[in-house]
């Protein structure tokens, strides 16, 4: 078992009264890639300049390769590192070579990188123009060869698909899948990430500066225990399927002419599969699990919920069963 | 220390690229030759005056001039990185925070210090060449010690202009601070002490007003260049009070390094204490 990239232990980090991060725990291992999400201020970019050693924690312990971030080796975690910040706007009166040579060359790295790593971005064609005419998309892509300087084994992208076309955003993927592919570990921060479930190995969800659920995309469907939802295109009545399906649990309705939209609890799944598969009237059916979305939205409507009801946190919440932080 | 060379150097090339170089250059340079040529016209005259004439006036409008380039050049230096969110990035490259703020540092000097070297010296060189400098001597001197001292007053102000980019979060507001800074220092200052000497009947100790006038960098940058002409004395204002305490120059520039060592020493110290 290698050593892991990084290791968050109960980190807090309190702004004067401010508490920023609280008894937040995680850990990165080799290759894996991290969807951290949550709402504004949720810590997000908290637990990223912790990372990143612009900060120290307050309380807990933080090790990222082994060694505090913050302390006498943090020079050198700089080389393995690779940072997209978020909304950054590169020197405009500058080329995009230009920029990434003055990165580059800061990070102790030949200029012979700049040229290959614009063409593999698809940057190529628009190296030598200034950055002030890239349109946001390419001073996206800019951002992301910059954090791709010098090979960096972690690698923490900040709203990386911001501006990116459905295109870019799909090369954006297939690139992050590529360096997981070499065993670099990459953290993808977002507000919500829409597709981006079969490109990370975890999701680690914030709320108001606390770990509220984190684990592999199953693992969070299970804790959050949403109902996935089928439709159907039949003739039979809501009222009717309901009542075949009622020892299942599922809720039924009509949604247009012929259609029924079912909500079935995950561990009914088969059995109402099978069910429906033997009725005769249904026609058609596709089926949606939970997506990160809906369970990005469910943890973080237990945070509201709790602000609102109770004022003192209960612990269930912030660490649901059977998910390992 | 290779990064600030880095850092240092792309600051440079980053002036020379939106023309400040040329623009101050032109300015300084303009500026001399003019005053040379012109500097006489009041007394019905045009053509070259004396060496000791252009060095005063032109020093009296440098000191105008010469802060005001350095704030407006680097109020932003910091703070501006800020706001595009490149500091950020900066900071987490293998390089101390100290090396990011003296690489910039050095970069805008260079920037002041090469403008003022080229502007004022060509400036010189066309003075010797076409005026009827009796003692190349004297101009060659006074003009070495005008661009030495404005060198330092100039990166004094960049020091100043440090000191507020690392310590507001908006460049419009390191703006408005740097404009207040310049009325302070080359304004409001010598009034105040105006005001002093006139208000207690001149009963101010000659030896304390003298080491008051210490306290700015303009004033130091005056004096440093009236002492050199004794002559130019009674042209000189308030300034010339400090011309009598016979400072050293040598003394006096140490005390315009002083004055480029201490704001760009708490803007070092700030910026390593700050919160990202």
């Amino acid at each position: 078992m290698t050593q892991p990239v990084i290791e968050m232990r109960a980190v807090g980090k309190r702004f004067g009264k401010l508490t920023a991060l609280d008894e937040v725990s995680l850990t990165l291992k080799e290759g894996e890639v991290l969807g951290l999400m949550g709402h504004n201020g949720a810590g997000k970019s908290t637990s990223m300049k912790l990372i990143l050693g612009l900060i120290r924690p307050t309380s807990g312990e933080l090790k990222v390769f082994g060694h505090d971030p913050g302390g006498a080796a943090a020079n050198d975690l700089r080389l393995r590192l690779g940072y997209l910040p978020e909304n950054v706007q590169f020197y405009e009166q500058l080329s995009g070579y230009e920029v990434l040579d003055y990165f580059a060359r800061l990070k102790r790295i030949g200029t012979g990188v700049v040229r290959p790593l614009l063409e593999r971005v698809g940057l190529g064609h628009a190296m030598y123009r200034r950055v002030k005419t890239y349109s946001k998309g390419m001073r996206q892509r800019l951002g992301l060869a910059q954090a791709l300087i010098g090979e960096p084994r972690l690698m923490l992208l900040d709203e990386p698909t911001v501006g990116l076309d459905p295109m870019a955003t799909r090369d954006f993927y297939g690139m992050v899948d590529e360096l997981r592919g070499r065993g670099v570990s990459v953290i993808l921060c977002s507000h919500v990430l829409p597709g981006v479930e079969r490109h990370i190995d975890r999701a680690a969800i914030l709320g108001r500066g606390r770990m509220l659920a984190s684990g592999s995309i199953d693992e969070l469907r299970q804790a959050a225990d949403l109902p996935l939802v089928m439709r159907l295109r039949t003739a039979r009545s809501p009222e009717s399927l309901a009542d075949a399906l009622r020892s299942h649990g599922v809720l039924a309705r009509q949604t247009a002419a012929g259609r029924i939209e079912l909500e079935v609890p995950v561990r009914a799944k088969v059995a109402v599969l099978r069910s429906l598969m033997a009725d005769p009237e249904v026609a058609d059916l596709d089926m949606e699990p939970p997506t990160l979305e809906s369970l990005y939205a469910h943890f973080d409507a237990t945070i509201r919920d709790r602000a609102e009801a109770a004022p003192a946190p209960t612990a269930t919440l912030d660490a649901p069963q059977g998910v390992s932080a | 220390m290779r990064n600030l060379m880095i850092v240092a150097g792309k600051e440079f090339r980053d002036g020379l690229r939106n023309r400040w170089v040329l623009a101050i250059t032109l300015v300084f340079g303009l500026l001399a030759v003019g005053l040379a040529y012109f500097g006489a016209a009041a007394s019905g005259q045009v053509g070259f005056t004396r060496v000791s004439t252009t060095i005063v006036s032109l020093s009296s409008l440098a000191v105008f001039l010469i802060p005001l380039i350095a704030l407006m050049l680097a109020y932003d230096s910091i703070v501006g990185e800020d706001e595009q969110g490149t500091l950020l990035l900066l900071l987490t490259y293998p390089m101390s925070r100290v090396e990011i703020l003296a690489g910039k540092f050095l970069g805008h000097a260079a920037i002041l210090g090469v403008s003022t070297l080229v502007g004022f010296g060509v400036a010189g060189a066309i003075i010797a060449a076409l005026g009827s400098v009796e003692q190349l001597g004297e101009l060659v001197a006074a003009l070495a010690l005008f661009i030495l001292s404005a060198m330092l007053l100039g990166w004094a102000f960049i020091g100043f202009a440090y000191l507020i980019s690392v310590s507001v979060s908006e460049k419009s507001k390191a703006a408005g601070i740097a404009l207040v800074v310049w009325f302070a220092f080359v304004i409001v200052f010598d009034l105040l002490l105006l005001g002093v000497l006139v208000g207690t009947g001149g009963q101010v100790s000659e030896g304390l007003f003298h080491y008051l006038l210490l306290l700015n960098p303009t004033d130091i940058f005056r004096i440093v260049n009236l002492t050199f002409f004794e002559a130019a004395r009674t042209q000189a204002g308030l300034a010339s009070i400090g011309a009598d305490a016979a400072f050293h120059p040598a003394l006096l520039l140490g005390a315009l390094l002083a004055w480029v060592a201490v704001p760009l020493g708490l803007a070092l110290w700030i910026f390593r204490r700050r919160e990202i």
